[in-house]
């Protein structure tokens, strides 16, 4: 930058970070901001202060500026557009060279996108809609440990959504008292159970005792069903050391699949699990416990399809996604756009799905989507139908809550199940006849039939709250 | 209906406590009903594959191949008339279909036509 001269002082952030003509490069790191500025700031302005306080820019001009090159380093916003439906706010696009990021530090990505410009009073409220990685970046990320294919070769499972189940009360039980309930729910014909999230190691329940009972509740119901089960035991910690403790108690009990808590515990500890899990033959479940705390304003904080994206570049073999149709928040056109994120290995431009930009994992392996949250025999029909087979739908109070107990409430969810991926490969419409096909079913299943009986009348009507930006007619 | 609380009867000792995967929750298919689920396999552009194991070896991974998957094979009767074959050569055998996803290395579909004796 020869012959430019030191000006101290404080300039327009669009006078640097604002570059319409731009067209982004293969190796670009992009983002689609959704900014919400401060009254009488400009959008090119709000949008250049963003790309400014995530990239390279602060406040004031700097001396030590001169010692690089800026036009290189810098981040720049390329594109504003209008958000649907909604003139309180925008769209702001912005391309960062790939030279600004560690390589497979999810973390360093974040901590600049989602760092200090969050807070930036510019803006009164900023959200991070969509990151594009570009492949150059994905492949020095490790992924999922093993992916969807090798879990099904490893738990010998095809042509058919798994199913799960999360053991309850979620806290207070003896591990005694647990292992029960995990053994007779996989010998109803469950793949898997699960820990609930807040399980870790209480005074209630110890995480080693837990794991015992847990590992014969697992090896005695494969014995009498015949078929390989497994139970995410959660080895979510206070630190790294006491995590890596357990997930080696677990490999020690030769059990298939651990857990983690992605979020609370952080991308660091994560990516280094998900590197454990590839070296030591373990599948990884990954719940999102804090997700909804930064994803479910449509104003302000990381959209989930962002966080989808940077835990399947940190790894997991499992990521909760949401279900559409059960208690939790879940529009299905959002569900469908990130489950594609969480399984395909090339997922294109879709705005009718929220998603911003063409994503490439390349070779990367694909995660199953855990539909999870208040769903009972009836939803069955429509996860088929939303999910496909690539999915792990788990049903909590679904399975536990059948007035015969857990075992009849595993086999009326499996007797489901199976009767929706036989109709269905027969032609069948899932969602339309879904009445009969279950009907037909629990004519040769009493624990169906009781089943339907106590969840006839459940349902969960209410609107979501985080719904894609759509012009209102 | 009646909702008298039942035992959950399956037991360690009884070969009908043991599953196998894929349908195996529902009632026997009969044959209408195999040729249906071949035709989705035909449909999804599967290599349909016929194999059999003794009973006492049902937990391995590798079960015999009846000769080779049936590469690019479309017509439903002669894989049903492989799956007869298989079923006449190996009597008391458990005998699986398997359609091979060559484009996403996976097995799309496996599952258990016959049980055999137990």
């Amino acid at each position: 930058m020869s012959g430019k001269k030191y000006d101290a002082g404080v300039k327009a952030y669009r006078d640097t970070y604002w570059d319409p003509g731009y067209t982004p490069k293969d190796t670009d790191i992009l983002a689609c901001f959704k900014i919400t500025p401060q009254e009488g700031v400009p959008r090119e302005e709000a949008a250049a202060a963003v790309a400014a306080e995530s990239s390279t820019g602060t406040w004031t001009t700097v001396w030590t500026d001169l010692l690089t090159d800026l036009e290189y380093y810098k981040g720049r916003a390329y594109r504003v557009e209008n958000v649907p439906g909604d003139d309180t706010c925008f769209y702001a696009f912005v391309a960062y060279p790939i030279d600004l990021f560690e390589e497979g530090s999810i973390v360093n990505v974040l901590t600049s996108l989602v760092g200090n410009v969050f807070g930036f009073k510019a803006i009164r409220a900023l959200r991070l809609e969509d990151i594009r990685f570009p492949l150059h970046y994905v492949l020095t990320c490790g992924g999922p440990p093993n992916g969807i294919t090798v879990e099904r070769d490893k738990m010998n499972k095809y042509g058919r959504p798994m199913l799960g189940c999360t053991i309850k009360p979620k806290l207070g039980l003896s591990a005694k008292n647990y292992g029960r309930a995990v053994y007779e729910c996989l010998r109803g014909g469950l793949d898997f159970t699960k820990d609930d999230e807040n399980v870790n190691s209480q005074p209630f329940m110890r995480w080693r005792h837990r794991f015992e009972f847990v590992a014969e509740a697992v090896k005695k119901a494969e014995t009498e069903t015949g078929e390989r089960k497994g139970h995410y035991l959660n080895v979510t910690a206070g630190t790294v050391e006491e995590m890596y403790k357990r997930a080696e108690f677990a490999k020690e009990l030769d059990m298939p699949i651990i857990m983690h808590d992605f979020f609370t515990a952080g991308f660091t500890a994560n990516t280094s699990l998900a590197n454990w899990c590839r070296d030591n033959g373990m599948l990884l479940h990954i719940h999102r416990a804090m997700h909804a705390v930064v994803d479910r304003n449509p104003h302000h904080g990381i959209h989930f399809r962002v966080l989808a994206k940077c835990l399947r570049l940190s790894g997991g073999d499992h990521m909760h996604s949401g279900t559409v149709v059960g208690k939790l928040e879940g529009d299905r056109e959002a569900t469908l756009g990130w489950i594609d994120l969480m399984r395909e290995k090339f997922i294109p431009e879709n705005r009718a799905r929220g998603i911003f930009f063409d994503q490439d994992f390349g070779h990367m392996p694909g995660m199953f989507p855990v539909a999870s949250g208040g769903i009972h025999v009836w939803h069955m029909p429509a996860l088929v139908s939303i999910f496909g087979d690539d999915a792990v739908l788990q049903f909590g109070g679904g399975t536990l809550g059948h007035p015969w107990g857990n075992a009849a409430g595993a086999a009326a969810n499996r007797v489901a199940v199976e009767a929706c991926v036989k109709a269905r490969n027969e032609g069948r419409h899932l969602e339309k006849e879904s009445r009969e096909i279950l009907t037909e079913a629990a004519k040769h299943s009493p624990e169906l039939a009781a089943a339907m009986e106590t969840w006839r009348e459940i349902k969960f009507e209410f609107d979501v709250v985080d719904k894609l930006d759509v012009a209102t007619a | 209906m009646d909702m008298t609380m039942r035992d959950y009867g399956s037991r360690m000792g009884d070969p009908a406590s043991k599953k196998f995967g894929t349908f195996s929750y529902l009632p026997e298919l009969d044959a209408a009903s195999i040729c249906k689920q071949v035709d989705y396999m035909i449909a999804k552009g599967w290599n349909c594959a016929v194999e059999h194991v003794e009973p006492v070896r049902a937990a391995d991974d590798y079960w015999y191949m009846w000769k080779l998957p049936m590469f690019g094979e479309r017509n439903v009767d002669k894989i049903m008339n492989e799956l007869t074959a298989c079923r006449n050569a190996n009597r008391g055998h458990h005998i699986r279909i398997i359609g091979y996803d060559n484009k996403r290395q996976t097995q799309g579909q496996s599952m258990v036509v016959y049980r055999g004796d137990t």
